[in-house]
């Protein structure tokens, strides 16, 4: 039972991360139907630009919100200067292009700031807390808390402002949106700050946890992209449980079965859940026009 | 002249060319090794491209095939004591039937959610290569036996060069015939519309599993090339970013263009050769250049240039 909980505690810790990272991808495809594969780049740029600006000196809360503003400039960029100019394109297309994007953000990574491993203090300071047995850090509670914070956020930004309905608009339909006067490029713009501005306070929520490096990218790009298309790509819903479901995954997969196929055993199930349901768990059927 | 350009057969010609007359400007043994790689890709970028551009599905994780060709000729003569021909033969044999167990229920599935699925099948693979340590030598990857028929062993960057190159040629023009048959004309309908497919009588999920398997086949040949090619291999082979590479190729090159595959593949094996001149920025220029390419050829290169030339 201590086990259970000891192994729950680390899939969710892992599993919000993921869950937001997923979230991120629901955000850009919903907004403009891109697979947005540099979607763990933000993770990465946010965590190792706080790491940088607390070694140059900065107070880490300020240090926090600059990695963010930057992450989200970044993300502007990418969608003015890249995505924007190949609209209309194939899926494909658009897809190498978010790939082009990652490797071009990897390289400046390593250009900027260095290849070695950085972590950052944890916000919390304090002993492990135990639960039943099973230790829990102060830091991983804070991941949680802090992936709770940005759902709620989001869900009053999307459900409750006229910003978020509109950009709810140009998801369900951007032409009918243009009709009714929504600036529909300023909204998938938006869709891309937010993602960025997510996946940002992602990294710097679990660089205490987890280590960072300018690398990390491409693993969470995988996992979240994993993890969205689980719980169904399009639904918000779906993203946060395909997350957690995943990180809770490979957490039982390497401690009941062993480290070095907790991956395949995560896909694996991934794998089944898909020839059963083959639009995700939250997925809806399409229909297909000829 | 016009009548040339047109002809079905006139990438494979053109193709041809290129390799009868590149030894005439290769420099060194270098080259040609650098050269040989480039048909390697090609010919896995090819096959892929019969499943991406033709039939219009995705793979993310072909280079599992890759991996599949590339250990069967290190395992093979190794481990069981076989001919690397063989092993060779055995390997494609072995990707063709994986790839039809796989295909069966995974091609059901649509879109992105394919993608996640062929990527969750290449990185199984890929754990299973880097964890069996007693057959693969794990992380560290294992030695490939020389390639070797009757007693003779292949050796020297020429001789790869004129066996990959043959081999590449051989492959597009099956491709180019294929295209042109009716199951090309069925998988080009199914890239359309898989509904107006069906309705035309066409057996959407037979014709999408056997392009699956074709190209599963082309790619795990290029993997045991790549094997040989290099005499040492690793479970990065079939690693998720060599199948992403093996995507980059086609849709840089052009999807459902053979002479475009050929093209994205030189490109992506030529240019981090090139860029390492630039030392850090190296992934930075790289990145660039998909995305400029991507942005203003959006078609791929050889499309967009052959559109532009037949408009001249």
């Amino acid at each position: 039972m201590t086990e259970l909980l000891q192994f729950a505690f680390s899939g969710l810790t892992v599993g919000a991360v993921y869950a937001l990272v997923a979230l991120g991808f629901t955000l850009i495809y919903n907004s403009c139907d891109v697979i947005n594969f540099a979607q763990g780049e933000f993770v990465m740029l946010g965590g190792m630009t706080a790491v940088f600006l607390g070694l140059a000196g900065v107070p880490l809360p300020l240090a926090a919100c600059l990695a963010v503003v930057l992450t989200v400039a970044v993300g502007l960029a990418l969608h003015r200067f890249a995505i924007e100019p190949a609209r209309g394109s194939g899926a494909v297309v658009l897809i190498i292009i978010t790939i082009g994007a990652s490797i071009f953000l990897r390289g400046a990574a390593q250009v900027i700031f260095d290849k070695r491993f950085h972590t950052l203090p944890p916000f919390v300071g304090g002993d492990a807390i135990r639960i039943a047995g099973a230790a829990i850090l102060p830091q991983s509670l804070v991941v949680l808390a802090g992936a709770v914070i940005i759902l709620v956020l989001l869900w009053a930004f999307i459900e409750r402002t006229l910003i978020g309905k509109a950009m709810v608009a140009t998801a369900a339909n951007e032409i009918a949106a243009r009709l009714v006067g929504i600036d529909t490029r300023a909204a998938v713009g938006l869709s891309f700050a937010i993602s960025a501005a997510i996946g940002a306070v992602a990294g710097i929520l679990i660089t205490p946890v987890a280590l960072t490096s300018y690398d990390v990218g491409s693993l969470l790009a995988l996992k979240g992209f994993a993890a969205a298309m689980l719980g169904g790509i399009g639904s918000a819903v779906g993203a946060v449980i395909g997350g957690l479901v995943l990180g809770l995954l490979e957490a039982f997969a390497a401690g009941y079965v062993s480290s070095q196929y907790k991956d395949a055993v995560a896909f694996l199930v991934i794998l089944i859940v898909l020839l059963a349901m083959p639009r995700g768990l939250f997925g809806r059927a399409p229909v297909e026009r000829v | 002249m016009r009548g040339l350009l047109n002809h079905r057969l006139f990438p494979a010609l053109a193709m041809s060319a290129v390799v009868v007359l590149m030894p005439l400007v290769l420099p060194s043994a270098y080259y040609y090794r650098v050269a040989a790689l480039v048909f390697v890709f090609a010919l896995a970028a090819v096959g892929l491209n019969l499943l991406m551009g033709f039939a219009g599905q995705v793979s993310l994780g072909h280079a599992g095939f890759m991996g599949i060709g590339a250990y069967a000729v290190a395992i093979g003569p190794t481990h069981l004591n076989l001919p690397s021909w063989l092993a060779f033969v055995g390997g494609a044999g072995l990707s063709a039937l994986v790839a039809f167990a796989v295909g069966r229920p995974i091609l059901r599935l649509k879109g992105h959610y394919l993608a996640v699925a062929t990527l969750g099948f290449g990185l199984l693979l890929a754990i299973a290569f880097s964890n069996e340590a007693r057959f693969t030598g794990g992380p560290d990857g294992m030695a490939v036996p020389r390639f070797a028929v009757f007693g003779l062993s292949v050796r020297g960057a020429q001789a790869w060069y004129w066996i990959t190159a043959a081999s590449f040629l051989i492959g597009a023009v099956l491709a180019l015939n294929l295209i042109e048959s009716p199951t090309g004309r069925a998988l080009r309908a199914i890239h359309d519309s898989e509904v107006a497919a069906r309705v035309l009588g066409i057996d959407v999920a037979r014709m999408k599993l056997a392009v699956f398997v074709v190209s599963a086949v082309y790619a795990s040949v290029a993997g045991s090339y790549f094997a040989f090619l290099n005499g040492h291999i690793t479970p990065d082979v079939s690693g998720f970013l060599r199948s992403i590479e093996l995507v980059a190729m086609v849709v840089l090159g052009g999807l459902g263009s053979v002479a475009g595959s050929l093209v994205g593949a030189a490109l992506l094996v030529m240019l981090p050769q090139t860029l390492t001149s630039l030392h850090d920025y190296e992934h930075m220029a790289l990145g660039l250049i998909i995305m400029l390419v991507m942005i203003f050829l959006r078609a791929g290169i050889v499309p967009t240039l052959a559109r532009a030339l037949r408009r001249a």
